[in-house]
């Protein structure tokens, strides 16, 4: 009998198995065929190419971006801005929140202010950022960090909220300073629904720094979509829009790895 | 090691001379928390002297405060009447630690970071740690999980560490808040045994609670019957018999029925009480 039950168990696993397969094949060919698709319509005339222009046009585009280096050069910018935004936003919305989380006092002062500036959406406050901090890169940064902040704090808060009592008594019963309360049970404690917020945070900064790269930048790729339509040169604006939502996968991708390393109680769950 | 020898000697000697100060004194000890339905007494004059060295079991039906007074023992809540004192050794050891009910472990520390909670917190030095966690950890025989999370170790492996942690703490007394609760008879009965084999080291002044008669009696040196609410002193018995203890061995004698059977005859009245209050806050 259990020698019946194992051969069942190992047909439904090489069922399993044979079903993944077909979705990763899926998965892949897919969007190929879309492509395909798209290229013949292009070529036969079909589609308007003045908006969507054939693949093969975007591809060759995409290479003599790369060969001259322009590419680079945006990508690199608008990187380098992501950066010290997300640094900007997420480090006073790490610590805030962690200390709304664990002080209700603390927690009753901000969280007003919080609910009151959260909806107002950021792309709305650019001109406002554009006023304060002008067009170099200080005003591109904000903007990130703006995007970056409330997703942080929010889920930081929340995480050090959901945080089980028990974990606090344990603290305080083994003489641990505020410090390392802070250190050993609220940053670790509440890290799963820190990095929910990290990943929400940069989500958000992809979409600002694009939107703040378009009015008064002279790099990055918002400049690059940007410039694309006002020349109208469509196909740049097709490798523009390639590299942001590359970069939003490439992204997602880094932080599940970073979070699987941060987390590693969780992995194995 | 010979740090534990010494201790080992010194705790000897003091539960030798038993007559003198005693470990833990408790004066006239109430606690009334304010709920939003009134005024609720948890605790009300409770006094109690416990000598140094003492397995200080207490039993009571469950909602008669006994986890309230191990809570202000530990600090972690505060009195309304009344006092708590603890003998202070002299030495920079801490004055408590608690063994809490349930999960206590974090669960972002391995099994050595949790052991080493207490002393880490201390900022004592990395050789000290080394040694005692290391001690403890092959005391509960989870040496080899040291780098484990305790999420990939069975409930009786958790409560050990948690016991690890709170010996390693070398604390002047221990608190224990129905540590084996949640385990299967099974493992109780061979944490028991583990927990009298590690107790007896150092044989500090131990405070546990337990809703299991026959827990108290198997580990306890006296055993303190509380009243259901508000949880008063009902009376105190001593349990004869000698250390170290053989668990398994000990329940088969016709002394230990006894004294199991005595306990319960102070204790069922209690229960009844309990579980008529209970009743009538359902139907207020």
């Amino acid at each position: 009998m259990s020698v019946a039950k194992k051969a069942r168990a190992a047909q439904s696993r090489t069922k399993m198995r044979v079903a993944k397969n077909r979705d990763l094949v899926i998965g892949i060919a897919s969007p190929l065929a879309l492509l395909l698709v798209w290229e013949l319509c292009a070529r036969l005339g079909a589609i308007d190419t003045r908006f969507f222009p054939a693949p093969s046009q975007v591809g060759a585009r995409l290479a003599a971006l790369v060969a001259s280096g322009a590419l680079w050069s945006d990508t690199a910018a608008s990187l380098t801005r992501l950066f010290w935004g997300t640094l900007l936003g997420g480090i006073p919305a790490l610590a805030l929140g962690i200390v709304m989380g664990l002080s209700r006092p603390i927690r009753a002062v901000f969280d007003p202010l919080v609910a009151a500036t959260y909806p107002i959406p950021k792309s709305a406050i650019l001109p406002l950022i554009l006023l304060i901090f002008g067009l170099g890169e200080a005003s591109k940064i904000v903007m990130v960090a703006t995007g970056v902040f409330y997703p942080v704090l929010i889920n930081a808060m929340a995480g050090v909220m959901e945080i089980n009592k028990i974990y606090l008594d344990v603290g305080h019963n083994f003489k641990a300073s505020r410090w390392q309360v802070f250190t050993t049970i609220a940053l670790p404690g509440a890290m799963p629904l820190i990095m929910t917020g990290v990943k929400l945070g940069v989500g958000m900064g992809l979409i600002l720094i694009t939107i703040a790269e378009m009015v008064g930048a002279e790099s990055g790729l918002g400049h690059m979509i940007w410039n694309a339509w006002e020349i109208l040169s469509v196909e740049t604006m097709y490798v523009g829009l390639i590299v942001v939502a590359l970069l939003g996968f490439l992204f997602s991708l880094a932080l599940t790895e970073l979070e699987r390393w941060l987390v590693p109680w969780k992995a194995a769950r | 090691m010979s740090d534990y020898s010494i201790q080992h000697n010194l705790a000897q000697a003091a539960a030798a001379g038993e007559a003198a100060a005693p470990k833990i004194r408790i004066h006239n000890l109430a606690k009334i928390f304010e709920t939003r339905r009134g005024r609720f007494a948890a605790l009300d004059d409770v006094s109690l002297d416990i000598p140094v060295g003492c397995f200080f079991m207490i039993v009571g039906p469950s909602g008669c405060g006994k986890t309230t007074l191990l809570r202000i023992l530990g600090g972690l809540e505060f009195e309304t009447h009344g006092s708590v004192e603890v003998a202070h050794s002299g030495s920079a050891r801490p004055l408590n630690s608690m063994v809490f009910q349930g999960d206590s472990l974090f669960p972002w520390m391995t099994v050595w970071q949790n052991a080493a909670y207490g002393l880490t917190m201390r900022g004592r030095p990395r050789a000290e740690i080394e040694e005692v966690v290391g001690h403890y950890l092959s005391r509960i025989g989870l040496t080899r999980f040291k780098d484990a999370y305790p999420h990939q170790l069975s409930g009786g492996m958790r409560q050990r560490v948690s016991i690890a942690r709170a010996f390693a703490n070398d604390p002047e007394i221990l608190l224990m808040d129905e540590p084996f609760s949640a385990l299967d008879e099974q493992n109780k009965l061979l944490l028991q045994g583990e927990l009298l084999r590690i107790w007896d080291e150092t044989r500090k002044t131990v405070l546990f609670i337990t809703h299991s008669v026959d827990e108290a009696v198997t580990l306890g040196d006296r055993i303190l019957v509380m009243s259901a609410h508000p949880g008063k002193v009902k009376t105190v018995i001593d349990v004869p018999f000698e250390r170290p203890r053989q668990v398994l061995e000990l329940r088969a004698r016709p002394e230990y029925g006894a004294l199991v059977y005595n306990i319960w005859d102070e204790l069922r009245d209690e229960v009844r009480r309990a579980r008529a209050q209970d009743e009538e806050g359902v139907r207020s």
